[in-house]
């Protein structure tokens, strides 16, 4: 039997509790519900995608995160995980996977060949995935190891926290999404 | 009885005599040269003569040599395995560097289809004959043949290999 101490929950963000009530931002409250239940479409090509698989099992359990379900349907996703090299010929379908998630979408960009190209400074591979979609977290490394992908989500989930309700539909957000001639 | 070279080079020379040259014999497998417009008839020979038997095409691949003659910048090789008598064979044919043709071989074995495709992805290599000559492994859009040796191996669009960020300019700039 775990103990009732071992059980931790996501605080309760800042705001004014009196008898009765509690009044806080809908941008936190709703931060904080998206930041804990992200759920991961596994965009994996190579090692950095094993490396991605030992985060997501008992030992590392990005499942302690509020990551608990892989989503493999892009419909069902908020956080698009592109792990390993990205062939120029790959370009066309990761986009479109992209397009496909639902707003709002989050990119992390696990590796250097995912981030840059890495060492595949060749005519046949894709120089950094955003070249082709905006990207919100880098994960650096060759491959990156689990806790550094752990670390990578974590940073997201304050992205996440943060980020404005209207965001997704302000101005700015638009010319991104319009940057990558995306609709 | 083993199949012997000699016995591969005189039946190919009695039947194409000067259009089949430079035999050489490299480790365990024979090469020879054929000149572009007899390949296919080579390779006919060389499957369906009831003593040679190379019943399987194992390879086609290309190769660029820019410093050469003009008219034999680009090679076309092509391995054969002989199962029977376990005895491959390597020949090359040279072509031209401004048009290189070379008369398609998939209608001795169907295998050569996919094998030219990536010839002519990545060569340029025209196979006159071929069934749908288009590329197979890169992407559609490419206009570059990128195996040939006049373009860069590396992508233009790279942005996080500046020199500035390795601390190498000054260096660059003393020596």
């Amino acid at each position: 039997m775990s103990d009732q101490k071992d059980i931790k929950i996501v605080g309760a963000p800042a705001g004014i509790e009196g008898q009765g009530f509690f009044a806080t931002k809908l941008d936190e409250v709703v931060g904080l519900a998206r930041a804990n239940s992200l759920w991961p479409l596994p965009f994996a090509t190579s090692c950095c995608g094993i490396e991605f698989m030992a985060t997501m099992a008992a030992t590392y359990d990005l499942a302690r995160f509020g990551s608990e379900r892989m989503s493999f349907s892009p419909r069902q996703a908020d956080m698009l995980l592109v792990m390993g090299t990205i062939a120029k010929k790959m370009a066309p379908i990761l986009r479109q996977v992209y397009e496909q998630m639902a707003e709002p979408r989050w990119v992390i960009a696990v590796g250097a060949c995912a981030s840059s190209g890495g060492i595949f400074d060749t005519y046949s591979v894709l120089q950094g995935i955003d070249k082709v979609i905006p990207v919100d977290v880098y994960v650096p490394g060759c491959p990156p190891r689990p806790e550094q992908i752990l670390d990578g989500i974590l940073t997201l989930q304050d992205i996440v926290k943060s980020e404005s309700v209207r965001r997704r539909s302000s101005p700015e957000y638009q010319e991104l999404m319009a940057s990558y001639n995306i609709t | 009885m083993a199949l012997e070279t000699t016995v591969i080079e005189q039946k190919l020379t009695d039947k194409f005599g000067y259009k089949v040259t430079g035999f050489v014999q490299m480790k365990d497998i024979l090469s020879f040269e054929v000149s572009a417009d007899s390949v296919n008839d080579t390779m006919r020979f060389l499957k369906e003569d009831g003593v040679l038997r190379f019943n399987f095409l194992t390879d086609v691949c290309g190769v660029h040599y820019p410093d050469n003659d003009k008219e034999r910048q680009f090679a076309v090789v092509y391995h054969m395995h002989n199962w029977m008598d376990n005895v491959r064979i390597r020949f090359k044919a040279f072509l031209d560097g401004d048009t290189p043709e070379v008369d398609s071989v998939t209608n001795l074995f169907l295998g050569a289809n996919w094998q030219e495709r990536e010839t002519y992805d990545f060569y340029g290599i025209i196979f006159k004959g071929h069934p749908q000559l288009k590329r197979i492994l890169n992407m559609d859009e490419m206009v570059s043949f990128p195996m040939r040796k006049e373009f860069p191996m590396e992508d233009g669009g790279r942005t996080d290999k500046d020199d500035r960020f390795f601390g190498r300019i000054t260096d660059n700039a003393t020596n």
